[in-house]
């Protein structure tokens, strides 16, 4: 396919996947339909934000990702290559970890390092190179002080950070986070989405966060926001916040800077749209003098 | 009180037991549970006494949390010592009412008893306590691989086994959880007969099941989203290799077996 060549890491054409309910006889009872022609391209390298409220469909398009689920309509690659294949599901999970809600249901070993070990080993890496990788992604996550601990003793963030270090061990080109802050505190949160930012930053690997804490998006490269399995606003974060209304009929809380600050706009006072941070608020106050 | 049952947990340290093959602790606690079962006479028990007290010192395990998981089975011993002391028929009868009598040699079957259970609890738990379950299985698999051939799981067998003692203390801590909110709620789980507490704990496992079946259910795609598709093709970061102090400590085990059953042929008095 001459497709393949400008193709992004992960590209989803007209994705479209139903539950389907069947009672006991076999007979279909209901059907939701999770996701509804969904389009996404990323770029690799990206760090991308996907938004919604709950239900909205975002954990379901996650799986696809991985290939845990497999598209009902429609077409997803990752890295080019197309989940649906039987013979693309070991590479496609490779290529695209994936990071969970919670912490304790998706650490399988009951010691630090031997659970960073896990994929590596499912992968078949040569003895010695485990090792590497699981120093390395350890280091990575700044967990390497950990590493002899029982998962179990370990804060909410830390044990997230632990199944982060446990992907990166695999060495795939992207992750998928799946709202892998929904069940920590506000320190656990940080922990885990300045971690995200690392990896995107120094090793290039390609971020997908999906979450419903407006907070988390502020620093991503591209925002998709999701509402009953459909797209329903893209853009930049400047762009996605400056549309105030638009994200509270999508039952999506802004961030408080950026509702103040639209909050003032409305009064008369000349305040641009779309401001993410503290800074730029104090900044944008100051110059109206 | 839950908390405290220290059967099936790992202690982290640094110690010579910690590092051996999980085979030779297999094969270890089996020899120690043998010599547990035949040794007769003071002189055996001192032997085993003192080879216990070796290891656990080697260990580096705090004594006082190996004897925390002794009070998980206090009504066990207690059982115990009460069934022999009472319903032991010997030489010399001390005092008796109905059917209960004490006698000389159901003093010394009750001592005896609750001496081999406490020893066996404190042995076996020294093994998981130094042992990460992930070695213990890694170690089972070894030993129970040959099994394959005739078409036994054991790899499957073995990640069970390491996951169901990675989630011990996680169901502990959560059934802990659930009876507090219960309790709240106005559940009672410590008044009434044993057929209404028995009722009574409805309302602690329907949730914990729930919860148990949803984990379990997490975890199985958190594997699979690993690349996790069963035994093959599957490297090892920590492969199973005998070292020098492996082999010592196989012939420390085969020393100390014919001691004890020396001990039990030349001195197996006065038990």
């Amino acid at each position: 396919m001459s497709k393949d060549i400008e193709m992004g890491i992960i590209k989803a054409d007209k994705l479209v996947h139903e539950f389907i309910r069947r009672d006991e006889e076999g007979n279909v009872e209901s059907i939701t339909t999770a996701l509804d022609q969904v389009d996404l391209d990323v770029k690799e390298g990206q760090f991308i934000a996907i938004l919604g409220h709950n239900g909205s469909g975002k954990s379901t398009l996650a799986k696809h990702i991985n290939a845990l689920l497999s598209p009902t309509e429609g077409s997803l690659w990752v890295d080019g290559m197309d989940v649906q294949e039987e013979e693309n599901v070991i590479p496609v999970r490779r290529t695209a970890g994936m990071v969970f809600q919670n912490p304790d249901n998706q650490i399988i070993a009951s010691v630090v390092e031997e659970d960073v070990g896990f994929g590596p080993e499912n992968i078949g890496v040569p003895t010695d190179e485990i090792w590497e990788r699981v120093a390395h992604s350890l280091a990575a996550v700044g967990m390497t002080k950990y590493r002899k601990h029982s998962p179990n003793k370990l804060s909410g963030g830390q044990k997230q950070r632990v199944a982060i270090a446990g992907v990166v061990a695999m060495e795939p080109k992207c992750i998928v986070f799946d709202e892998p802050t929904a069940m920590l505190d506000p320190n656990g949160r940080k922990e885990v989405i300045s971690t995200a930012h690392e990896l995107n930053r120094k090793k290039g690997v390609t971020i997908l966060l999906i979450t419903h804490y407006m907070e988390e998006v502020v620093d991503a490269d591209y925002i998709y926001v999701m509402e009953k399995g459909q797209i329903v606003m893209q853009g930049t974060p400047r762009e996605i916040f400056s549309r105030v209304e638009e994200l509270k009929e999508h039952r999506l809380d802004v961030p408080q800077v950026t509702l103040v600050a639209d909050e003032l706009r409305k009064t008369g006072l000349d305040i641009p749209a779309g401001i993410l941070t503290r800074e730029e608020l104090v900044d944008a106050i100051m110059r109206l003098r | 009180m839950i908390r405290d049952i220290t059967i099936g947990q790992y202690y982290p340290a640094e110690s010579a037991i910690h590092k051996l093959d999980p085979r030779v602790k297999l094969f270890s606690t089996l020899i120690y549970i043998i010599a547990l079962f035949c040794f007769r006479g003071i002189a055996g028990f001192v032997i085993i006494t003192a080879a216990l007290a070796a290891v656990i010192k080697i260990s580096k395990v705090p004594f006082k949390f190996m004897v925390k998981g002794l009070k998980a089975i206090v009504i066990l011993l207690l059982i115990t010592g009460v069934f022999n002391l009472l319903f032991t028929p010997g030489d010399i009868t001390i005092w008796s009412w109905g059917p209960f009598k004490l006698t000389d040699a159901g003093i010394s079957n009750a001592i005896l008893m609750v001496l081999r259970l406490i020893y066996l609890i404190l042995g076996t738990s020294l093994m998981t306590l130094t042992t990460t379950p992930n070695q213990l299985t890694d170690g089972l698999e070894k030993v129970l691989g040959p099994l394959n051939k005739i078409h036994v799981p054991v790899h499957a067998i073995a990640m069970m086994m390491s996951i169901a003692l990675r989630f011990i203390p996680i169901l502990i801590e959560e059934t802990d959880k659930i009876m507090k909110a219960q309790m709240a709620r106005g559940a009672d789980f410590e008044n009434g007969n044993l057929i209404q507490k028995a009722r009574n704990m409805i309302p602690l496992l329907i949730p914990l099941f729930v919860s148990a079946f949803r984990r379990a259910d997490d975890l199985a795609m958190a594997m699979e989203a690993r690349c996790y598709s069963g035994g093959e093709g599957r490297t090892k970061m920590k492969p199973l290799t005998y070292d020098k102090k492996d082999y010592i400590a196989y012939i420390l085990d085969s020393v100390f077996i014919v001691l004890v059953v020396a001990a039990r042929v030349f001195v197996p008095f006065p038990m």
